[in-house]
């Protein structure tokens, strides 16, 4: 297991509110996940986005904090979807079926697109 | 860019393949199955971390999982039995659970390795599994001292199971029994004192209603049925 080190910028475009993530996603990103969601979720928009284009490692604790947002999306009645992502993390999506929960898009724009 | 993880994940499988059965097993609910994710289960989705601190082991966080790979089900409290393939714990492998008390049907089902490093591993199970999401063992140094964990983000599967996990003395009491004992017998190992620490956590009391169907595939219920059904498979082996 690697040092964790996790940055997260938050970005609102129109109706949805971004997270970018850059870095390690871990079971100790937790905080620093958690606080850039609560950002990210507020002011009533519509879509919390993902974006992983700058994600270099995450291991199954960083699924399981996934999970934690995307119950905190549901519970505000806001969707959680992704983009940025490459094959190789697409797969783990798919091995998780988190990709049945997450909605997943190409680029910003599909995503941003979608939460209109 | 490529993740610097891409090796200790498994690649993702549209259904389970069980590719070798040991004779002792029972083979049921898991070849042709999908694994379940916390998204596809049914009811109260639940945060729990178990700890122990391996006080006064000299023990690396790298050498207790590479044991733990070694030995999962010697670890495991008595009264249910973990058959892993021969490569043992690693991305993609599958494992057998049969569990149960004499005189009932065996409770059969297992897990998917869906991770695997040299500090942690992780499983996810197949459909009717009484809980779905993933489970994650690992180690780390804390100030020193060696710290040993378990942990899930996991609901139940279906309203079956749901029920049971809610009644007292069983279900999810049985389940988070499960993780104290093993990693009680991972202390005793090293010699370290059993006191393993407790964290629950509910993360969404909602149930998802979309995912009662899960039912169907309850490893409870189709563990009784191949049960009653395996006089007739013995038959039918003599006959060929």
């Amino acid at each position: 297991m690697s040092n964790t080190t996790t940055a997260l910028g938050v970005r609102r475009i129109g109706d949805a509110g971004l997270m970018d993530i850059r870095g390690d996603v871990t079971a100790q990103s937790e905080p620093a996940l958690a606080e850039a969601f609560a950002e990210a979720s507020s002011g009533g928009i519509r879509a919390v986005i993902l974006n992983f284009s700058a994600l270099d490692y995450m291991n199954s604790g960083g699924i399981g904090l996934l999970v934690t947002l995307l119950v905190r999306a549901n519970r505000q009645k806001q969707r959680l979807c992704a983009y940025g992502l490459n094959e190789h993390y697409r797969q783990i999506f798919e091995l998780t079926r988190l990709d049945e929960a997450i909605a997943i898009f190409d680029s910003e724009q599909a995503a941003v697109g979608a939460a209109r | 860019m490529t993740g610097r993880d891409e090796a200790y994940w498994a690649k993702p499988v549209r259904t389970l393949t069980v590719r070798t059965v040991p004779a002792d097993a029972v083979n049921a609910n898991v070849a042709g199955r999908r694994v379940a994710g916390a998204a596809q289960g049914f009811g109260q989705l639940w945060h729990k971390r178990f700890r122990v601190r391996l006080d006064g082991a000299r023990v690396s966080p790298q050498e207790v999982i590479r044991v733990w790979k070694d030995r999962f089900g010697d670890f495991w409290p008595k009264g249910a039995r973990v058959f892993l393939p021969a490569a043992g714990i690693a991305p993609g492998e599958i494992g057998l659970i049969n569990a149960g008390v004499p005189g009932a049907p065996t409770f059969a089902t297992g897990i998917l390795v869906i991770y695997a490093d040299d500090v942690s591993f992780s499983f996810i199970s197949p459909e009717g599994h009484p809980f779905t999401g993933p489970i994650t063992f690992s180690a780390f140094d804390d100030d020193g001292t060696t710290v040993v964990e378990v942990e899930e983000f996991t609901r139940a599967s279906d309203p079956l199971w749901e029920l049971l996990m809610i009644l007292p003395f069983v279900g999810g009491k049985i389940q988070n029994a499960q993780w104290v004992g093993t990693l009680g017998n991972l202390a005793a190992h090293w010699g370290a004192a059993a006191d393993v620490e407790t964290r629950i956590v509910c993360l969404d009391r909602g149930r998802q209603w979309s995912q009662a169907k899960n039912v169907w595939h309850n490893a409870g219920i189709h563990s009784a049925i191949h049960a009653i059904g395996a006089p007739l498979r013995r038959v039918a082996r003599r006959v060929d």
